[in-house]
């Protein structure tokens, strides 16, 4: 595959058509009159549906073979009658490129889809497709798929006016074991965003330090809120205390107050802010003794700044 | 600053007779530079993608820097005490973890030998 291939035509190739078609299925069954199908079009908001006999899919019957019959003056007639019996179906188990091809192929609106053995699972129209494929470029989306595409797409294949993708990281407070875990986790979205090195390189230092001092000063934890937009990051870092006494002097490189004990650890070396400041595009820190503090960090996507 | 000659994580391993406690696979990365620090936002501010890192810390929080600066090895000196959770994360991160009974100075020497500098 060439560079071009985007990241729907990926998932077309990975989504199996039992995760977009549509169960349960409602059926008619071949004796069913027109008129009766009439109706479950109405009631229903469907526009054809397999005719069904036994579990065993005889025949398909559309909003075509309704307008025929009723310009015939046969509303009365079996549906079995009226349906096409030359029925084409797709197995469950295909990936949904095979469907998109016979969508194209073929002009039919829908397909019943059937199992191994035959049996209806479910009914796929083009829009099933088109509302699955929505689906699964969602977050929700497991993520060993997407590790699997490129999710640097997003920004692309989701027509906004303004599109940010927010992650949230609770950081608990001296829990030195977990330390840097938020921080890598946002480099990984960042390079799965398509973030270049330089970047997103930046942006880990800066919430490392961030992350480390919530663990390292804070009483109650805290948590961050990373805002990804196409053209840059905001990292959002606020603590439920003790609060910064001095914030201009807490900026000072070296200086700190952390205890002994956690300077032997290697951290406290009074470097944090001063670091994140060094790495960041813009940094806001406001703090209010005994309530908490608020650091917020942006990084521009596309700033040359030389670190 | 680059290296006057190419060097990998594996050379560095033969040359100081060092211990590898993780990332073994992972030796065959070039070394760009080094630095040397036990305060972390230190190495933060200043060592650099591919780097080799001294130091004497070994609690996860290692990996977590060095992993974030894709360095290309940590060298843990004095046998300093790593714990056990630092060298598994360090083998799912596959970062090379390299300890020695020399001290910092020492170590930092040889690496200065092997042609390997500081950025500034």
């Amino acid at each position: 595959m060439a560079d071009g291939i985007t990241k729907i035509q990926e998932l077309v190739y990975e989504l199996r058509i039992k995760q977009v078609m549509r169960t349960p299925v409602i059926t008619v069954s071949p004796d069913a009159r027109m008129r009766d199908l009439k109706e479950l079009m109405r009631t229903r908001k469907i526009s054809g549906t397999p005719v069904l006999e036994g579990g065993r899919v005889v025949g398909i019957v559309s909003i075509e073979d309704l307008v025929k019959a009723l310009a015939g003056g046969e509303i009365d007639a079996p549906v079995s009658q009226r349906m096409t019996r030359d029925v084409v179906t797709v197995r469950d188990t295909e990936p949904v490129i095979e469907a998109v091809k016979k969508f194209s192929e073929l002009r039919l609106g829908r397909f019943p889809v059937v199992d191994e053995q035959g049996q209806l699972a479910g009914i796929l129209t083009g829009s099933d497709i088109t509302r699955g494929l929505l689906e699964a470029i969602g977050l929700d989306y497991h993520e060993e798929e997407i590790q699997r595409y490129r999710a640097s797409h997003i920004f692309e294949d989701i027509l906004s006016d303004d599109t940010s993708l927010i992650l949230r990281y609770d950081i608990p407070c001296r829990d030195f074991e977990r330390g840097g875990e938020a921080s890598s986790r946002i480099r990984r979205a960042l390079y799965h965003l398509g973030g270049n090195p330089q970047t997103v390189r930046r942006v880990g230092i800066a919430a490392y330090e961030a992350e480390m001092n919530i663990i390292i000063h804070t009483t109650q934890g805290g948590e961050m809120v990373v805002e990804v937009q196409p053209n840059r990051v905001r990292i959002v870092a606020t603590d439920r205390g003790p609060g910064i006494e001095d914030v201009e002097k807490a900026m000072e490189p070296g200086y700190s107050t952390a205890p002994d004990w956690i300077r032997e650890l290697g951290f406290g070396a009074g470097m944090g802010l001063s670091n994140i400041r060094r790495f960041a595009d813009e940094m806001h820190l406001t703090s209010t003794l005994g309530v908490g503090s608020r650091l917020e960090i942006l990084i521009w996507l596309n700033s040359k700044k030389d670190v | 600053m680059l290296t006057t000659r190419e060097i990998k994580a594996g050379e560095v391993v033969a040359a100081l007779a060092l211990r590898v406690l993780a990332g073994g696979s992972n030796l065959e990365q070039q070394i760009r530079g080094g630095y040397a620090s036990d305060m972390l936002s230190c190495v933060m501010a200043e060592a650099k993608t591919g780097y080799i890192w001294v130091t004497m810390q070994g609690h996860p929080n290692v990996v977590a820097v060095a992993s974030l600066l894709e360095l290309a090895a940590v060298v843990v000196t004095e046998n300093s005490p790593v714990e056990a959770v630092t060298v598994q994360r360090a083998e799912e991160k596959g970062i090379p973890l390299l300890i020695t009974e020399h001290d910092t100075f020492t170590t930092v020497a040889m690496l200065a030998q092997l042609g390997i500098k500081g950025s500034r």
